[in-house]
């Protein structure tokens, strides 16, 4: 196991400076001079020269990677250009918004997909197994937006439960809460329609195995040994989906905080592309790109630890 | 045919004349702006109403459905394109070229079709044919990732082994032997990038990384309709109702035809 979580993580760390010298050349060295970029057209040279300096653009390209890599190593992403703040303090203070919202999204639609997929497993054939092979259908074409404006509509605006966008702030944890909810709700579902249908697939397949038949003999009830044996081992291609989804669901999250003018970091990169602040689109970016490889590295942990075939495998 | 196979060509189907249609006609002028309409609800002359600049909503569904159509489709191509030769080079020379073509696509994997469109559009500026390179790049590891996985099954069967002993080169057996043998799992995937192709356009649309105006497209319609979702609810619904229709259609199509093209893909679902 030792030797397959170092193998793992060597491949982390390539992946991360791959990635990291994609993100760099689309962002610093594609635009030319990012400095004259952000500025735009009409910008005094001198202003421009002040930027370079203040950017460290002065410094030819590999020293200039090689000092953003270290500063993204030791939390320093630099200086926001528009809202003269160090990028890091941004961030964090936005991750404290995004990074609930996105947990609460995952926990829902896991909450959601586990018993749906389980009542379809166990009616296979049967009208609820029609009812929810229909539903989560129609959940996987519905574009998460566009049902967050449904849903601001409906709860917000007509029935006036929830409040339609903004967020108050952790200060009050009741309350933000309360703006998480339909944004959240948003986000689950659609990503709980797949999760389902991927569980009762994989519920299915596990049904027909011998180990179920010894436990339907030995005289469990069929929703026994569904639950307590079945249920486990179709958790690893559940585990697969959780994982490679986790990608959708943060690009999910940055467009339903524009549904609901929530501060996190969605909104953050859109202000930043607008303004040309580049350094935080960089740093949002590579944020972002960290967190899937991240992710995809403790699923393939996971399976290993679920699946100690898999440790000996590539 | 089967009853799922029939109501996606159909829901597709409509899409696509719409989209087709809108090149030689449509009800009303996208473009011209009538302020006195504005924001009509559904009528024997607007039948899915106005928007707040009085333009015939369904007239830009029907311009929108080609822009999302477009968008899907060559991001589709891009993709098969580039993932179909990259995958068949990583089945036909296991060793460096697989382990190169596989980690760069787990490389293309990290970025999300959003985070490509965002750094795209940070450096040029917004627009539609950002969003389809942008799609286009997600959907290479894709079609790389299926046409290896069926090409690797395929290079151990002995019609093959026998191709080889008769002299064919490498590169001959995939385009002759392998390329029409995995035909049905790409013609598939291709559903299924198409329907995602959409619901990104949209999305991309919505926050405005995508079609830019006077260009219809449904994602940036949600986008204007928000802030008059009160006032004027059909608005915000119709092109909702157009995306959910199409990517509903292009999914069921894409089962349907899984099932129809090779019984032995036939997975229980």
């Amino acid at each position: 196991m030792t030797r397959y979580i170092i193998k793992r993580l060597l491949s982390l760390v390539a992946s991360l400076l791959a990635a990291s010298l994609v993100i760099f050349a689309v962002i610093e060295v594609i635009p030319g001079d990012p400095a004259a970029y952000m500025l735009g057209m009409n910008a005094a040279p001198d202003t421009v020269a002040a930027l370079r300096e203040s950017l460290g653009l002065n410094v030819s390209l590999p020293v200039r990677y090689a000092n953003w890599l270290a500063g993204m190593v030791t939390g320093d992403f630099g200086i926001s250009y528009t809202y003269k703040v160090p990028v890091a303090d941004l961030v964090q203070a936005r991750l404290l918004i995004s990074l609930p919202l996105a947990g609460l999204a995952l926990l829902l639609s896991t909450l959601i997909a586990v018993p749906v997929g389980l009542l379809a497993a166990s009616r296979r054939g049967r009208w609820p197994d029609y009812a929810v092979m229909g539903g989560t259908q129609l959940g996987i074409a519905v574009p998460n937006f566009w049902f967050a404006m449904l849903l601001v509509l409906a709860f917000a605006l007509n029935w006036r439960i929830l409040p339609a966008g903004g967020f108050p702030g952790w200060s009050d944890p009741l309350m933000a809460v309360r703006a998480l909810v339909l944004p959240s709700v948003a986000l689950a579902l659609p990503q709980a329609a797949i999760l389902a249908r991927v569980l009762r697939s994989a519920l299915i397949e596990t049904l027909g195995q011998d180990y179920i038949r010894t436990a339907r003999a030995k005289g469990l009830t069929g929703s026994q040994a569904l639950v307590r044996h079945a249920l486990r081992n179709a958790m690893i291609p559940v585990l697969t989906i959780l994982g490679m989804q986790f990608s959708f669901l943060l690009a999910g999250a940055i467009i339903i905080e524009n549904v609901f003018y929530i501060p996190g970091l969605g909104r953050l990169i859109f202000q930043a592309i607008t303004q040309r602040d580049l350094i935080v689109v960089e740093s949002v970016v590579m944020i972002l790109v960290f967190a899937v490889i991240l992710v995809t590295f403790l699923t393939d942990l996971a399976y290993a630890a679920v699946d100690p075939r898999l440790r000996t495998r590539g | 045919m089967k009853p799922g196979l029939a109501i996606g060509a159909l829901l597709a189907g409509v899409a696509l004349i719409a989209a087709l249609v809108s090149l030689v006609w449509t009800p009303y002028d996208v473009t011209a702006l009538a302020i006195s309409q504005k924001l009509q609800t559904p009528s024997a002359v607007h039948w899915f109403g106005t928007d707040h600049f009085g333009r015939d909503i369904g007239a830009m569904l029907m311009v929108g459905a080609r822009t999302s159509l477009a968008v899907a489709l060559v991001a589709v191509g891009i993709g098969m394109g580039l993932g179909v030769p990259l995958g068949l080079l990583a089945a036909a020379r296991p060793g460096w070229a697989d382990e190169l073509t596989m980690r760069g696509n787990d490389l293309i994997f990290a970025f999300p079709s959003l985070v490509i469109a965002i750094l795209i559009t940070a450096v040029f500026g917004p627009s539609a044919i950002n969003a389809i390179i942008a799609i286009g790049i997600f959907n290479i590891p894709v079609f790389a990732r299926v046409t290896r996985a069926g090409a690797l099954s395929l290079w151990t069967l002995d019609y093959i082994r026998a191709a080889q002993v008769a002299g064919k080169g490498r590169a001959r057996i995939s385009v002759e032997h392998i390329v029409p043998n995995i035909a049905n799992l790409l013609i598939v995937q291709g559903t299924i990038q198409f329907s995602l192709g959409i619901l990104a356009e949209a999305g991309l649309s919505y926050v405005g990384l995508g079609a830019q105006p006077p260009l219809p497209s449904w994602g940036r319609m949600l986008a204007e309709a928000q802030t008059m979702v009160t006032l004027a609810p059909h608005v915000a619904i119709f092109p909702g109702l157009a995306i959910v229709a199409t990517v509903l259609g292009l999914n069921l199509l894409g089962d349907g035809l899984r099932d129809a093209l090779d019984p032995r893909l036939r997975r229980e679902r």
